[in-house]
């Protein structure tokens, strides 16, 4: 089996609002999927859905190949979820409440202590282990969430913003331990840090009012950026004088004396050109659009066609 | 699966001061209640032996006991059920249930189970006090036995009720009142067992307390204890249906 979870045609509705709307995509094995979106985009209900909290409206998933809504149980067993509020039981010290997961998720007898053991290590609970899970800090409280995600090695592992409350050393240990289960497993991660998405994952799709907008490798992503330059040439030049050259399939103007092209040449080709035409280059750079860009670009020009539409709609009923 | 829930949900009612609380108190009353009835049971011995075919210690002593027990417990079960439910919904653990591979059934009937090992815990306290007559006298051992099987049975549907009702809300309070209003409803409806109407007799058969006088006399009735499982496996299913639901709806 290739793909570890498949989504087709997943549509939530709650009540006459759509949360979700047809969404399909597939996680393979070593995949680390970087699942993004504003506020209320669908993002956590897709996360209830895939992790069997939520029933979808319409719509199938099946989880390692097996129909997570015809065998619940059997897709579960392949599952590990950590959701937006980690579901820890507080009256119970760190090492009971693994054990007891353990237990939930039919790990073998022989077993539960050394998976309980390593998945302590692994998330740097080793001091902690004996306290009750009430009277430990956020981001400890955090890590033994992430602890019960990955304890029984799911092939499948969703994790919900898992780097929230954490100080920066172990948000860097997180995302290496991410990167490494990434290798054998396929994990989803669903977070609001944009750079951590391009510091783990290897795909991302961005989600916006129920629909998936974008989708992309990351590795894609950054090459296809390559074609662009931001250059800065003397304020004599003008924009007029510039799109008479054919060489820039695109050129936009950021300030004054700046401006972002886009060209077939490589770096070299483009350097020795524009200095031949002695216009003054003074600065010459990739132009990196950042995820951050993309992400902004994405959901706030959909926001600004619904604007559009409901002033439309809004003048419509006003003439009415 | 379902043990495994259970032992988590009774090891929970013991870390919390609430399982030692509710056990003390109910002991304390009790046991002041057992005491008033062997108080009384020595004052009108003498001319209980003139009598013949009197009632004994078991129907003087015992019976009044284990009916106060059920009149305290419908007060306090509601206690114990409403956290069952709607505190893994309120704090999220439910979640965790529901993406392990446990189906939703086990989730209900484990906490069920949970709730009747303390239960049982319970009852075995309560039962301390009966048995410790058999130091000085005899009992009616079948009876005490049919007395006990009553009392669980009414126990465990009081809590029956009150774990469906903990399905409905995230708050422990609503779900707490609402089991304590319908417990008390499904007790009060033997009341109108006193006028002669047959309507209200069809409205007393369906009253708790009357099944749990027929076990308290010593009569073991299938009718009784059908009345009680049916009861029990009702509401268990209602809960089993309503979570289910909700993660359609919610």
């Amino acid at each position: 089996m290739s793909s570890l979870i498949s989504v087709t045609n997943l549509t939530r509705h709650y009540g006459d609002f759509c949360a979700v709307n047809n969404i399909s995509f597939e996680l393979a094995v070593g995949d680390i999927l970087g699942f993004l979106g504003p506020n209320g985009a669908g993002k956590t209900s897709t996360m209830q859905m895939l992790s069997g909290n939520l029933a979808p409206t319409l719509g199938e998933i099946s989880i390692n190949g097996v129909d997570l809504l015809d065998q619940p149980k059997a897709a579960k067993a392949s599952l590990g979820y950590l959701p937006e509020n980690p579901p820890l039981y507080k009256d119970m010290t760190v090492s009971e409440y693994l054990t007891f997961c353990a237990h939930l998720h039919a790990v073998k007898k022989q077993q539960i202590t050394s998976v309980c053991d390593s998945a302590i290590e692994r998330c740097g609970l080793g001091d902690v282990g004996k306290r009750l899970i009430q009277n430990l800090s956020k981001g400890y409280q955090q890590r033994v969430g992430i602890a019960q995600a990955i304890l029984h090695s799911p092939p499948v592992i969703i994790l919900d913003e898992p780097t929230v409350g954490l100080d920066p050393i172990q948000i860097l240990e997180i995302r290496q331990l991410i990167k490494t289960l990434g290798e054998n497993h396929g994990i989803i991660l669903c977070t609001h840090i944009l750079p951590e998405v391009q510091a783990v994952c290897n795909r991302v799709q961005i989600i916006n009012a129920g629909e998936l907008v974008y989708r992309a490798d990351i590795a894609d992503m950054l090459n296809r950026q390559s074609t662009r330059y931001e250059i800065t040439l003397s304020p004599d030049i003008t924009l007029p004088t510039l799109t008479t050259h054919t060489v820039f399939t695109s050129i936009e103007k950021v300030n004054e004396n700046r401006y972002i092209i886009d060209s077939d040449l490589n770096a070299d080709k483009l350097i020795e050109y524009i200095v031949s035409q002695q216009w003054g280059l003074s600065t010459f750079n990739q132009h990196h659009t950042s995820l951050e860009q993309i992400f902004i670009e994405l959901t706030l020009a959909d926001t600004r066609v619904n604007d559009e539409h409901s002033l439309a709609t809004n003048a419509e009923t006003n003439k009415t | 699966m379902i043990m495994l829930i259970a032992r988590r949900e009774l090891r929970s009612l013991f870390s919390s001061p609430l399982a030692w609380v509710i056990l003390a108190v109910i002991q304390v009353i009790l046991a002041w209640s057992f005491f008033t009835s062997i108080d009384m049971f020595f004052s009108i011995q003498k001319d209980l032996s003139t009598l013949p075919n009197a009632p004994g210690v078991t129907d003087l002593v015992i019976s009044p006991l284990f009916e106060v027990a059920s009149i305290v417990l419908l007060m306090v079960i509601p206690l114990l059920t409403m956290r069952l439910i709607s505190e893994e919904k309120r704090n999220k653990t439910i979640s965790l249930l529901f993406s392990a591979p446990v189906s939703i059934s086990e989730i209900i009937i484990g906490k069920y189970v949970g709730l009747l090992l303390f239960l049982i815990i319970l009852l075995f306290m309560i039962m301390l006090m009966p048995l410790s007559l058999l130091m000085g006298t005899e009992l009616d051992l079948a009876k005490l036995f049919s007395g006990a099987l009553g009392l669980f049975l009414i126990l465990a549907a009081f809590s029956a009720a009150g774990l469906y009702l903990s399905t409905l809300t995230e708050n422990p309070m609503i779900a707490a009142i609402s089991t304590f209003g319908l417990l008390l409803l499904l007790w009060m409806l033997n009341i109108s067992n006193t006028s002669p109407t047959n309507d209200s007799n069809t409205l007393a058969y369906l009253s708790l307390h009357s099944h749990f006088t027929y076990l308290l006399r010593g009569i073991i009735n299938t009718r009784d204890i059908a009345y009680f499982l049916l009861f029990i496996a009702g509401f268990i299913i209602l809960a089993i249906r309503q979570l289910e639901t909700q993660r359609l709806q919610s």
